[in-house]
């Protein structure tokens, strides 16, 4: 499995930290809603198929990610910055130009994984 | 000024290794004086790149893991808004503070925090292949840019200083036990410490 971070490129999930579910939304600090904290802290829904993550390059940039994963066949949509609008100068149009550009050696690359 | 030691001690070990007549990776500690972190607050990084341009006359092209290197000064991109600047001479530190104000970003000297090894050769990339998930190849890893990656836990920045030379940046206190495994790892290919 591997993850494309948008800063890195392309890693091995090994580099990455699972940080949880981020279809969760905190309540308000103030709140004293026990429920509504219930909620946030244990209740999951668990969906076989798509499911939207927060996970940390720990071993390379150490940005937060939200990955879009599916949990059933663990293929990785989207990938974002979990903050959003903070790193848009860094979210690079090269990712898009640095896998153009390596592509060709894609091919190389698995024949030798294949050996 | 204090006198730096090396953390390397017994393990740096001069002279050729592994197979004799012709070492494929020469393996080197530039101890440079500096090494300083910059960190631009988000929306700052034009800011930062435009500081370190100034505190030291390299100039960064704004990508991920963009980076440059020129007379014994380095900089690169190793994480969003944040780079690592290396000066072989010391004094980097205090010349990047004053150059980043606390309006754009943070300044941390590292200059005793992280060692720098280098590697070179034409088997250099074979051996960081053994190391690290990356791909070496000049055409996804441009001489100049930075990459940040771990091996077993030892997080490494590397940056490529030319087609065929690396110089990785680990902590201090991993910096003998990478050392070592990189020796090991340059046997087969025969190796050459200075």
């Amino acid at each position: 499995m591997r993850i494309p971070c948008p800063y890195c490129g392309p890693r091995d999930v090994g580099e990455f930290t699972y940080q949880g579910d981020a279809t969760v939304t905190r309540p308000d600090p103030a709140s004293t809603d026990q429920d509504g904290w219930n909620r946030y802290v244990y209740d999951r829904a668990n969906p076989a198929g798509k499911h939207s993550e927060v996970w940390q390059h720990s071993g390379g940039c150490r940005a937060h990610l939200i990955v879009e994963r599916d949990t059933l066949t663990h293929a990785v949509g989207a990938v974002r910055y979990a903050r959003g609008s903070a790193t848009k100068a860094a979210a690079r149009p090269a990712a898009k130009a640095a896998a153009k550009k390596t592509s060709p050696r894609k091919p190389a690359t698995r024949a030798k994984a294949g050996k | 000024m204090v006198e730096r030691e090396s953390p390397l001690g017994a393990a740096y070990t001069p002279g050729r290794h592994g197979v004799a007549d012709k070492p494929g990776a020469q393996i080197s500690e530039p101890r440079p004086g500096s090494i300083v972190e910059i960190v631009a607050w988000p929306g700052s990084e034009k800011a930062a790149l435009a500081a370190i341009k100034g505190a030291t006359g390299l100039t960064l092209p704004d990508r991920p893991g963009g980076g440059a290197s020129k007379a014994g000064k380095s900089a690169f991109g190793f994480a969003p808004g944040r780079w690592l600047v290396i000066d072989q001479a010391e004094g980097l530190g205090p010349a990047l503070r004053a150059a980043v104000d606390s309006e754009t970003g943070t300044v941390t000297d590292l200059s005793h925090g992280r060692t720098a090894i280098r590697i070179e050769g034409v088997r250099a990339e074979w051996v960081l292949s053994k190391f690290f998930a990356i791909d070496f190849s000049v055409e996804a890893f441009p001489v100049g840019e930075g990459r940040s990656t771990a091996h077993h836990d030892i997080f490494t920045q590397i940056q490529r200083t030319g087609d065929d030379r690396f110089d990785v940046y680990v902590f201090r206190s991993f910096a003998r036990a990478f050392w070592t495994s990189l020796c090991h790892a340059s046997e087969e290919v025969g190796y050459e410490v200075s």
